[in-house]
This record gives C-alpha cells, sequence and structure tokens, in this order.
C-alpha cells in the first residue's frame, strides 16, 4: 500500500456552513434585562427627581401622575388616537407607493430622473413644518392634506432606497438574463424588484415611524381632532400630564408600525 | 477521441469557429484577430496573463460583446441565433445565483426566462431536479443559496446552466474562488459531466495545472492585445483523474506552458 492511500479520509470541506447555535434562554432573559432595568431606573431618578425638587406637575409631571391621567383619560385618548392611526397608515402606503413607481420610471428612464430628480431633493429640503400650512391652504383642512403631509415625509428615503434597490443587480445577473435572452419586464419582475426589497425594507421603517411625525404636524394645523390637536390643546390648557401621556401614545403608535414593518421584512426577505 | 463526431467530408464538426474576429472597448482592443476552431464535444482551456481578454473570448462567443471586425459561428449559426436556441451557457466566476430563490429555481430559471421574447425554450432530457442530483446536490433542492458552500453554490450554477442541454458551455474562472479539494473534486465532476453529455466546454482558467488536468487543448493567449500564442495539445490518457498531476507527462505540459506563459 502506497503512503496516498493510507492517508486518511479527508474531510468535506465542500460542506455547508453550520447553522447558528441558538442562543441561550438565559442570554435572552438578560438581553432584555438590561434595556428595561434601565428604562425602569431613569423612570425611577424622574420620579423621587420631581417630588424631590418639589417641580410644579405643569413643567413636568411625575411619571405616576403621567400614568395615572392615562388610565383616566384612555377614552380620550383612543378617541384621538384612531383619526392618527389612519392618517400615518393611509400617509405611509401613499408615499411609499407614489415613491416606488416614481422609482421605477427613474431606472427605466435616465431622461425623467435628470428632469425630476432635482425637484424631489428640493421638496426633501422643505421642512415639513413649513410646507405643512401651505398644503392645508391647497387640500383644505380634510384628510387629503394631512395624509399628504404624512406621505410626504416617507416619500423621499423610499425614493432613494428604491432607485439604488433597482440598480443593486449584480453586473453578472444581468450578463446571464442576457444569454438567457430575457425581456426587460422579465429582468424587472424576477431579477430587480427582488433585489431591491431589502433596501425597500430599510426605507419602509423609516418611514414608519416618520409617517406618524407627519400626521401629528398635519394635525398641529387646524384640526379637532388627532394626537396632535392633543397635543397643541394639552399645552396650551397647561394639562401636562395628559401631554406627556399623550406624547408616550405617539411614540407608541410608531413603534407599534414599525414593528409591523419589521414583521412584514423577516417575512418577505428571507435571504 | 469520445465526444468528437467525424462529418462525412472526414474532417471534424465545428462548434464554434472564429475567423479574424476582434473586440474593442472605444480605443482599446481587447482582443485582436482571433481565428480559431473548436471542434463539437472538445474541452478547451484558455490560459493567458491578466488583461489578455480571456473573459472577453468567452463574452463574444456568447454574444454579450459583438466582434468590431471578422466573424463569430456557433454551429454554423450567428452567436445571436445560437443564444435564442439555448445552445450557449456561461458559468460565470461567481456563481451568480439569486438569493431570494432556492437551489432548485435556481436551476429552473433558464426555463422561465425568455418566454416574453416568444423563443422556443429547449427542455434538456435531464429535469432540474436530475440535474442537481447529478451534481451531488440531492436533498438540497430547496436551500437558499445563503445556506450553501461557496463550492455548492457553484455547483448549481453548473446545473443551471445544463438545464436547457446547451452544445457550448462556457465557464469563466468557475472554480477560482474555491480551496483546493473542492476544486480537485469539481474539476472531477465537470469532467464526467462533459463525458456524460458531449457537450464542448470552454474553460478560462488561471491555474496552470487546472488548464492541464482539464483540457484537451489549451489555448494560450497574449496580452496587449489580446491574440492567440498558441494552441497546445494535450495528449493525456482518458479519463482524465487528478494522479496526473503526479505524472512526468503532466509535469511536462505545466513546465512547457509555464515558460510560454512567462514571456507573452
Amino acid at each position: 500500500m502506497t503512503a496516498t492511500e493510507s492517508l486518511p479520509e479527508t474531510v468535506d470541506a465542500d460542506a455547508a456552513p453550520e447553522p447558528r447555535a441558538p442562543s441561550l434562554p438565559i442570554r435572552r432573559l438578560t438581553n432584555a434585562a438590561v434595556p428595561l432595568g434601565t428604562a425602569a431606573v431613569l423612570l425611577l431618578i424622574w420620579q423621587f427627581g420631581v417630588r424631590y425638587f418639589d417641580v410644579p406637575t405643569y413643567i413636568a409631571p411625575a411619571p405616576t401622575d403621567v400614568g395615572a391621567v392615562f388610565l383616566e383619560e384612555l377614552p380620550l385618548l383612543m378617541r384621538n388616537f384612531w383619526p392618527t392611526f389612519t392618517v400615518s397608515i393611509v400617509g405611509f402606503l401613499a408615499g411609499n407607493l407614489a415613491a416606488i413607481l416614481i422609482a421605477v420610471t427613474f431606472v427605466h428612464s435616465r431622461v425623467m430622473e435628470r428632469a425630476f430628480f432635482p425637484i424631489a431633493v428640493f421638496i426633501n429640503t422643505i421642512p415639513i413644518l413649513a410646507i405643512a400650512p401651505i398644503l392645508v391652504l391647497i387640500f383644505g383642512p380634510g384628510l387629503t392634506a394631512k395624509v399628504v403631509i404624512a406621505g410626504l415625509i416617507c416619500f423621499f428615503p423610499t425614493l432613494v432606497n428604491m432607485v439604488r434597490g433597482l440598480q443593486s443587480v449584480n453586473p453578472q445577473t444581468l450578463e446571464l438574463a442576457r444569454i438567457l435572452s430575457a425581456s426587460k419586464s422579465e429582468v424587472f419582475w424576477k431579477i430587480r424588484l427582488p433585489s431591491s426589497l431589502p433596501f425597500l425594507f430599510s426605507a419602509l421603517k423609516i418611514a414608519a415611524t416618520t409617517c406618524v411625525i407627519g400626521a401629528i404636524v398635519s394635525e398641529w394645523i387646524g384640526a379637532d381632532v388627532g394626537l396632535g390637536a392633543l397635543i397643541i390643546d394639552s399645552t396650551f390648557n397647561y394639562r401636562s400630564p395628559l401631554l406627556y401621556a399623550t406624547v408616550f401614545l405617539s411614540s407608541g403608535l410608531s413603534v407599534l408600525l414599525f414593528a409591523s414593518v419589521t414583521v412584514a421584512e423577516k417575512l418577505v426577505v428571507r435571504w | 477521441m469520445e465526444g468528437i463526431v467525424q462529418d462525412p467530408r472526414g474532417g471534424r464538426h465545428i462548434a464554434a469557429s472564429l475567423s479574424g474576429a476582434s473586440v474593442t472597448f472605444g480605443s482599446f482592443t481587447a482582443l485582436s484577430d482571433i481565428s480559431l476552431e473548436i471542434g463539437a464535444g472538445e474541452f478547451w482551456t484558455i490560459l493567458g496573463p491578466s488583461g489578455c481578454g480571456k473573459s472577453t473570448m468567452l463574452r463574444l462567443v456568447s454574444d454579450l460583446v459583438p466582434p468590431a471586425a471578422g466573424t463569430v459561428e456557433i454551429l454554423g449559426k450567428s452567436t445571436e441565433a445560437a443564444r435564442l436556441a439555448r445552445e450557449i451557457a456561461f458559468v460565470f466566476q461567481d456563481a451568480t445565483l439569486l438569493p431570494w430563490r432556492s437551489a432548485l429555481k435556481n436551476v429552473e430559471l433558464p426555463l422561465e426566462m425568455g418566454r416574453k421574447r416568444g423563443i422556443d425554450i429547449p427542455r434538456g432530457e435531464r429535469t432540474p431536479r436530475e440535474l442537481l442530483e447529478l451534481v451531488g446536490l440531492k436533498g438540497r433542492e430547496d436551500a437558499l443559496p445563503h445556506e450553501l458552500s461557496g463550492g455548492m453554490r457553484q455547483r448549481v450554477a453548473i446545473a443551471r446552466a445544463l438545464v436547457c442541454q446547451p452544445r457550448l458551455l462556457l465557464m469563466d474562472e468557475p472554480f477560482g474562488a474555491l480551496d483546493e479539494m473542492t476544486r480537485d473534486r469539481l474539476n472531477m465532476q465537470l469532467l464526467e459531466i462533459w463525458r456524460e453529455t458531449g457537450v464542448t466546454c470552454l474553460f478560462v482558467t488561471h491555474s496552470i495545472p487546472e488548464a492541464v488536468l482539464l483540457g484537451q487543448k489549451v489555448l494560450m493567449l497574449r496580452a496587449h492585445p489580446g491574440r492567440v500564442k498558441e494552441v497546445v495539445e494535450i495528449d493525456l490518457p482518458e479519463p482524465r483523474n487528478v494522479e496526473l498531476r503526479e505524472t512526468p507527462e503532466f509535469n511536462r505540459y505545466s513546465s512547457y506552458l509555464r515558460k510560454s506563459l512567462e514571456d507573452c
């Protein structure tokens, strides 16, 4: 027997990468406990700080005051929550849909991109607070103006990311498509659009939180319901605990939308 | 020799024929005056210094870049006709799989593309599932590319290239990024597929041993501009195996090609 033959069998170097070990439940628990604990400590500092320095409630309410108002005024808060929820969702859908469609035309036509991209950049540079009154003047005090404001704030990040996503296709993949004599629409539906999804979802995560900002800003101008209107109302009436409760509810709405987009991303982008 | 069909006139069938073909990009000449005849069923490997136009040569044959001068014919047809008939398949340096598609779905991609153009998509004798089995990936049909190793991904790409039963298989350093052992194994697997299907292979590589091990003929290109330096026939016993690398004949070819590559 020769030396080569008696060599031990070689390891399979071509084996698939091993799946990552599942994280221990203990580690997950501490991962959650650290930020939660920090938040709890900060709330305690706030609570005792306000009480110790005798800060008047209208300047800074203690967390317990806010919590009490939150429970007492829950019907009022929810009555104002749903309009803002609707404006945020409809604005989110409208703004992102417009951005996606315009990104598709930009990718297919250099002329369109050159003509309209600078305008999109210009609109994005106008602060949303400055453009909101103009839009209310144009569209009136109804739902339309609010949806446009919420949609507008989502629009630009999605446009930029979607254009990048649609252009992110590996050049070799496009060569492959050419060898397969693929049509433009086949390349779009089977290659470009799926390639853009990770980029789209990063933009949608931004939009999930900014659309709530847009909705609230839109309710500052001439609205009588909605979390934005409630913020203005409770501020001018020195109802600080209610103001704080409204602010927490607003951020709760953002978190809800953000979490929904994250779950959708996990389901769609599996690669 | 196996795989080469004799035609009635006594010559061999020609899979690809280039005469005076050049490729230019702007003022840069990538390939200049290439004249070659590649027999049907032959296995050619292409060697040459960096920038000599090895990849461009494959892109010329596969209708990805047009010739600036001269002609290229595939099985007596234009490269475009051959591409539309799916007689040409390409395996890239990266596996170029669609990351959201399973291994099986990636192999099926060529059957879905080109329908809108109304081209008649030939189905090979083997189903996508059988092709995955042929390249040793039975049981991994539903795996996504990121769940596979580099070697496995490249094998999916080879299965995809074979799905329309091409007559000409072009490979651009397909195993360049793999480790030595995986590369050896895939080389042997490729030769088996070649013997079994009778497909004509054009295989670009940087590795002299790989070129000698696989190629019946080694095409040596010269750079600036890319031209044919020589074609070296490799007369080693068939079927080839990795042990051939220990033989003096193999080393003779390797050192000859190394010298030839040095004075390119």
